[in-house]
């Protein structure tokens, strides 16, 4: 079933094209990854498909309604992380999450989100006091505290440590798993590719790629570089199938070979090719 | 984000149950206790906000202590009174005009948008604030007033009446239009400036700041067409003698023209919130 679908998404800031047609479908259960430069259009088509901007044209549907237009039980449907927010300085961690799972038909045990956000020793500190990281957790908090079939995380990890960034990817598959579709925008492609089932590369407002993490921009299909040494030296060599490759190579039984290497492109490299390439 | 901890029970998929919405009356109540818990914790505006009408008061009380022209009722104890309606205008439509500019932009108000919050829940909530403010502001300035300058509480029933209808058509009339002035303002950090310019004007033009009877005509004039003067005139018939009258503008009270005038500003205050709130500022959009 489709959660979200987008055609020819538009909008517009005076001459300046922000979202330039980009269509969009995820469907439910599914993790989707908006990657794209600073100032491609991810936060722009994120917060059209939230309801929070207007767009200027295309066709949207998110959890069969037009957002543009969806009321207060759509709303409790979904839970949004936005890119930067500051408010609730003068409350605690615990006071805010709890106050804001009254707002919610089904909420989840606000306790429970705190602990598992990673704010189990701060949940008595008020969140003016918290560091960057500890901030976003609480955003993260606030977006999961309605029990939401659909959530929308706009760099949700952006300050967090490699231990924090690692624990949020697990309770990202989780969520997954519990059957939430889940929209994201990332910088970090090691993220898209440790949680995404399917992403796409958005730049200047358009879509260029689109695809899963093992198959974008035509990776599975890009030659690889196997590397090896013998007794006549290192030896380099590309091929388009580097597992028959190398299983021809070991089939020759030579014992002074050794270092075997397969280099295949990483999500990163590709990424950078489809940027590099097509802006 | 401990990884021992499991998060209960799965998203609903299907429509299996669908529990009800939180009603806006439930939200607002909780939304009133949590503006209350952020307002009265950032310390130093709570001081100046209730402090600053109060020093007013003691300043204009303690520099003008003469009786009034032909009177036995001290200068002091006319700005006493009157000065409970600026109490109530700074912190009802200064305090109220700032703080939704401030939610405005530090993404309070983006956050509720993209929850089932409604507008008026949001609002709701900082009524009670405001009310829980304005009276603690208004209980402040009768204190200044009956300590430093003999202003004497009533003991006739019928003006404690007059004090329980003016009193909140006062708050209301002040909260809501401070909700449509929070529009006028561009950013959090210019909402006082905006703000505070048609207040001060008002105050002066409206015999609160000023004796009304020292105020030329025309300014008097002018100053009817808002709250503040039906305010002031409103809360001087409650604390001063009766014979005090002859020196308003009608000489006279007029109850029936100040609930008027206030009711009248409660529903065109009301008009105004509901054609210019928004939930965020136009350029974000
Ligand atoms: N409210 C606005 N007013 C004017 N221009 C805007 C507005 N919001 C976004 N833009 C412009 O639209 C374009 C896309 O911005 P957007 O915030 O969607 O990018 P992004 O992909 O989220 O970037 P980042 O990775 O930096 O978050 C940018 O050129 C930006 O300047
Ligand atoms: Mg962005």
């Amino acid at each position: 079933m489709t959660v979200i679908s987008a055609r020819g998404l538009r909008k517009t800031y005076g001459a300046n094209v922000a979202v330039d047609g980009i269509d969009l479908t995820v469907a439910r259960g599914e993790v989707f990854a908006l990657l794209g430069p600073n100032g491609a259009g991810k936060t722009t088509t994120v917060e059209i498909l939230e309801g929070h901007r207007q767009r200027d044209g295309g066709e949207v549907k998110v959890l069969g309604e037009d957002p543009g237009t969806a009321g207060r039980a759509w709303r409790a449907k979904l839970g949004i992380v936005l890119q930067t927010a500051t408010d609730a300085a003068e409350l605690t961690v615990r006071e805010t999450v709890r106050h804001f799972a009254k707002y919610y038909p089904s909420p989840r045990d606000p306790d429970e989100v705190i602990d598992v956000c990673g704010l189990a020793e701060k949940a008595g500190a008020r969140v003016r006091s918290l560091s960057g990281g500890q901030r976003r957790r609480v955003d993260v908090a606030l977006g999961i505290i309605g029990r939401p079939e659909l959530l929308f995380l706009d760099e949700p990890t952006t300050g967090f440590d490699p231990e924090a960034r690692r624990q949020f990817w697990s309770l990202i598959r989780r969520l997954a798993n519990e059957g939430t579709t889940i929209l994201l925008t990332t910088h970090y492609l090691d993220e898209a590719e440790a949680l995404a089932g399917r992403l796409a590369v958005v730049a200047r407002g358009r879509l260029i790629a689109e695809g899963t993490p093992q198959t974008i921009g035509g990776r599975s299909t890009v030659a690889a570089t196997v590397t090896w040494r013998d007794s006549n030296g290192e030896h380099r060599e590309e091929t388009s199938d580097p597992v028959e490759f190398v299983a021809k190579l070991t089939a020759r039984g030579d014992r002074t070979m050794s270092d075997l290497r397969v280099h295949s492109p990483s999500l990163e490299d590709i990424y950078l090719d489809l940027i590099g390439e097509r802006v | 984000m401990t990884s021992t901890a499991v998060v209960d029970a799965p998203a609903r998929t299907g429509s299996t149950r669908t529990p009800r919405l939180p009603s806006t009356l439930q939200v607002g109540l909780s939304r009133g206790m949590i503006e209350l818990k952020q307002f009265f914790r950032q310390k130093d505006a709570v001081i100046f906000t209730f402090a600053f009408p109060a020093f007013l008061t003691f300043m204009l009380g303690t520099i003008y202590d003469e009786p009034a022209h032909g009177t036995d009722v001290t200068m002091s104890q006319i700005f006493a009174a009157g000065m409970i309606a600026y109490g109530i205008l700074s912190t009802a439509f200064i305090s109220m005009g700032v703080g939704i500019s401030v939610d405005r932009e530090d993404g309070t108000l983006k956050r509720l948008r993209g929850t089932p919050v409604t507008a008026g829940a949001y609002f709701i909530g900082k009524i009670i604030l405001v009310a829980v403010a304005a009276i603690a502001e208004t209980v402040l300035l009768l204190a200044v007033g009956v300590l430093l300058f003999d202003v004497e509480l009533p003991t006739d029933p019928a003006r404690w009446l007059t004090f329980a209808w003016l009193l909140p058509l006062s708050i209301v009339s002040c909260t809501l239009l401070g909700i449509a002035a929070s529009s006028l303002a561009r950013s959090a950090k210019s909402a006082p400036a905006v703000l505070n310019l048609p207040a001060i004007g008002l105050q002066f033009i409206s015999g609160i700041f000023v004796h009304i009877a020292a105020l030329p005509d025309a300014m008097v004039q002018v100053a009817a067409f808002f709250p503040v003067k039906w305010m002031g005139q409103g809360f001087r018939s409650v604390f001063l003698p009766d014979s005090m009258a002859a020196q308003e503008a009608a000489g006279a009270w007029e109850h029936g023209m100040t609930a008027l005038v206030l009711g009248a500003w409660c529903v065109i205050g009301l008009v105004l919130c509901l054609v210019t709130f928004r939930w965020t500022e136009r350029r974000t959009r």
